[in-house]
C-alpha cells in the first residue's frame, strides 16, 4: 500500500524531555485513522511534525512519498481544534482567502452555509464555524485530512453529519487522521492509535485493542453504600448509570469488601475507555521504572 | 409537590431567541443528572436558572439558598492569578467553612484529583484538565446539597475526565444532587438520568433506557446512503449506514422488510429524537 503519510522510528526531544519515542506511523489512501492518548502523550507533536511544522530528532517524516515541505502541505486539509478560521470576515471570504493561499479550483461553498452571506464568522453559531472549517479544508480536495477533535462540542445528529463528511472525503481516497478524546469518536476511525508517554502502545480496531478484556461491574440495591465499601478498600472504582465498574479488580476481592451488601457482582467486557486507562496507566509505570 | 431540587416549566428567552421553551428537570439527592445538547441547545440558560445566576422569564426553580449550592459556571469561575491553594482558601471563605475544615476536604480532594503536587502553582498556569479539577472542588468543597457543572468535562483528556468523575461520583455518594451539562453521550449514560435540548425544547428524557424504549418506529441497516427523502433519516455509525423508519416495528416485533431492525442504543434514540424535532418524520 502507498502511504500518505508516513513516520519511521519518528524522536522528538525538548531538551532532555522526549515527548515522541520511535513512532511508527501509516495512513493510507481511504483509510481513517484515530490518533488515541491523554495530555502529553505525544499527539501534538506528531501532528506537528507531520504539518511540517516541527523537526524531527531522529526519524523520517514522509508526505506523499516526500519529506514536508510547502508542496506537501497544499495537498492536507487541516481543521484545528480552534478550527482556524477568521473571525472578521464571512464564511466566503474565509473560503476566497483559503483559495489564494492553496490555488485555484476549489469548490465553492456548499448552499446551506452560503445563506450566511457576509455576516461574519465570529458572529456564527460554534457548529455552523465546524461547518465551515470543514468545508474550507475540504474546498482544495486535500490527499490528507489531518482533523484535531473535530466535533467538539456539537450534538449527536450534528456529530453524526460530520462523519458523514469524514468518510465521504475517505471513500474518495482521502486518508484522514483524527486526534479525539472521545472514545465514541473513536469508533468512528477504521483502525486506532494509542500514544502514551510517547510512544504508540497499542494499535488495530477497537475490539483488537480491548482484546477481549474484562472489568468487574456492580449493580447494587444502593450504589452509594456500595462505592464508600469499594473505596475504602482502595479499590478504584467509577460511576457507570446506576451500576459501578472496577477496572483492575478480582471478582472475589470485590465481593469480600462489599461484605453483607446486596449487589450483583459479575465480570463484563471493558470498554475502549477501559482499556486505554490500562494502557495509559502500564506506559506511566513502565516509564517510571 | 416533592422536596427535589430541579425547575418546572422554564422559559427563557434572550430578544426574539427562545433559549429555553418549557423544560423541567428534577436532580434528586444522591443522583447525577445529565443535560445533553449541542452548543446552543439551551443547557448553560438552564443550568444558570439552577444556580440561580439567571431569573426565566416564568417558571419554578427548587434550589438551596447559596451556602448549600455549588456552581460551575461555563468559564470555570477560577481566579488565574491565585495558586491553586488560595483559589479554594478564597472559596473556602465564601461559602463561611471552618478553616480547619476547608484544609481538610480541600488536601483530600486535591490528592484524589492528582492536584496535591500543584497545589502552590498559579491556576493560570494549569493545563485545561487541571483547572477543570480544580474548578469542580471549588464548586464542591463545601458539601453542598445541589451541584450545578456546566460542562466540566469539555475538552479534557481522559486521563482528567476520569478524576472529575472521582469528584461527582465522591459528591452524589454523600447524597449530593448533581446535575451536569455534557455534549457526549458516553457520559451522559453514567448517569442516573439524562435531558435532552435541542433549540430549547426538551426532546427526550429519561433513564437512558427510558429514552431508548420511547424512541418511536425502528432503526434499519443498510448498505447505501439511501435516495430521496430517505436520505434526511439516514445516518452512518462506525461505518454503516442506519435509516430511520418513523412508522417501522421495534426491533424483535412485527414482520421484516428490507434487514432486520437493529437494537438501538442511546446515541441512535437521541439521533432520532432530533430527527424527529427537526421535522424529518
Amino acid at each position: 500500500m502507498s502511504s500518505l503519510a508516513s513516520c519511521v522510528e519518528v524522536t522528538r526531544r525538548f531538551g532532555t524531555f522526549t515527548a515522541v519515542n520511535r513512532v511508527n506511523l501509516e495512513v493510507g489512501p481511504g483509510e481513517i485513522v484515530g490518533l488515541l492518548g491523554a495530555n502529553g502523550a505525544g499527539k501534538t507533536t506528531l501532528i506537528r511534525m507531520l504539518l511540517g511544522l516541527l523537526s524531527t530528532s531522529e526519524g523520517d517524516v514522509t508526505l506523499f512519498g516526500e519529506p514536508p515541505s510547502r508542496q506537501t502541505r497544499r495537498r492536507i486539509g487541516y481543521v484545528p481544534q480552534g478550527l482556524g478560521l477568521y473571525d472578521d470576515l464571512s464564511p466566503a471570504e474565509n473560503l476566497e482567502f483559503s483559495e489564494a493561499v492553496f490555488g485555484p479550483g476549489a469548490t465553492p461553498l456548499p448552499d446551506e452555509l452560503r445563506s450566511y452571506g457576509r455576516e461574519l464568522v465570529g458572529s456564527l453559531p460554534l457548529g455552523v464555524q465546524r461547518r465551515i472549517a470543514f468545508a474550507q479544508a475540504l474546498s482544495h480536495h486535500p490527499d490528507l485530512l489531518m482533523l484535531d477533535e473535530p466535533t467538539s462540542g456539537v450534538d449527536p445528529l450534528g456529530r453524526a453529519r460530520l462523519w458523514e463528511t469524514i468518510a465521504e472525503a475517505a471513500d474518495g481516497g482521502a486518508g484522514v487522521l483524527v486526534t479525539t478524546h472521545y472514545m465514541e469518536e473513536a469508533h468512528e476511525c477504521g483502525r486506532l492509535v494509542v500514544m502514551a508517554a510517547g510512544r504508540v502502545v497499542a494499535e488495530g480496531t477497537a475490539a483488537e485493542i480491548i482484546g477481549g478484556r474484562q472489568v468487574v461491574a456492580v449493580e447494587a440495591a444502593s450504589w452509594s453504600a456500595a462505592f464508600n465499601a469499594l473505596e475504602s478498600a482502595g479499590l478504584q472504582v467509577a460511576l457507570a448509570g446506576r451500576g459501578l465498574r472496577v477496572p483492575g479488580a478480582d471478582p472475589a476481592e470485590v465481593r469480600r469488601s462489599l461484605g453483607d451488601l446486596p449487589a450483583v457482582v459479575r465480570e463484563v467486557p471493558a470498554t475502549l475507555e477501559e482499556r486505554f486507562f490500562e494502557l495509559t496507566e502500564q506506559a506511566a509505570a513502565s516509564e517510571a521504572a | 409537590m416533592t422536596s427535589e431540587w430541579g425547575a418546572e416549566n422554564l422559559y427563557v428567552s434572550y430578544g426574539k431567541i427562545v433559549a429555553l421553551d418549557g423544560v423541567s428537570l428534577s436532580a434528586p439527592p444522591g443522583q447525577v443528572t445529565a443535560v445533553v445538547g449541542g452548543d446552543g441547545a439551551g443547557k448553560s440558560t438552564l443550568l444558570r436558572c439552577l444556580a440561580g445566576a439567571l431569573a426565566p422569564d416564568s417558571g419554578i426553580v427548587r434550589r438551596p439558598d447559596k451556602h448549600r449550592l455549588g456552581y460551575l459556571p461555563a468559564s470555570s469561575g477560577i481566579y488565574p492569578d491565585l495558586t491553586v491553594a488560595e483559589n479554594l482558601d478564597f472559596r473556602a471563605v465564601g461559602y463561611g467553612m471552618p478553616a480547619r475544615l476547608a484544609r481538610e476536604r480541600a488536601a483530600e480532594y486535591l490528592e484524589r484529583a492528582g492536584l496535591t503536587s500543584a497545589a502552590g502553582r498559579l491556576a493560570g498556569q494549569l493545563s485545561g484538565g487541571m483547572r477543570q479539577k480544580l474548578a469542580v472542588i471549588a464548586a464542591m468543597l463545601h458539601h453542598p446539597e445541589l451541584v450545578v457543572l456546566d460542562e466540566p468535562t469539555t475538552g479534557v483528556d481522559p486521563v482528567s475526565r476520569s478524576g472529575l468523575w472521582w469528584l461527582i461520583a465522591r459528591a452524589a455518594a454523600e447524597g449530593c444532587a448533581i446535575v451536569m451539562a455534557t455534549t457526549y453521550l458516553d457520559e451522559a449514560e453514567r448517569c442516573s438520568s439524562v435531558l435532552v435540548l435541542d433549540g430549547g425544547t426538551m426532546i427526550a428524557s429519561g433513564t437512558a433506557e427510558d429514552i431508548v424504549a420511547a424512541m418511536p418506529g425502528s432503526l434499519r441497516p443498510a448498505v447505501a446512503k439511501p435516495d430521496g427523502d430517505a436520505a434526511r433519516r439516514a445516518w452512518r455509525r462506525a461505518g454503516q449506514w442506519r435509516v430511520w423508519d418513523p412508522g417501522g416495528a421495534k426491533a424483535g416485533q412485527g414482520e421484516r422488510q428490507g434487514g432486520d431492525p437493529i437494537t438501538p442504543d442511546l446515541q441512535d434514540a437521541v439521533t432520532v429524537a432530533a430527527l424527529a424535532w427537526g421535522g424529518a418524520a
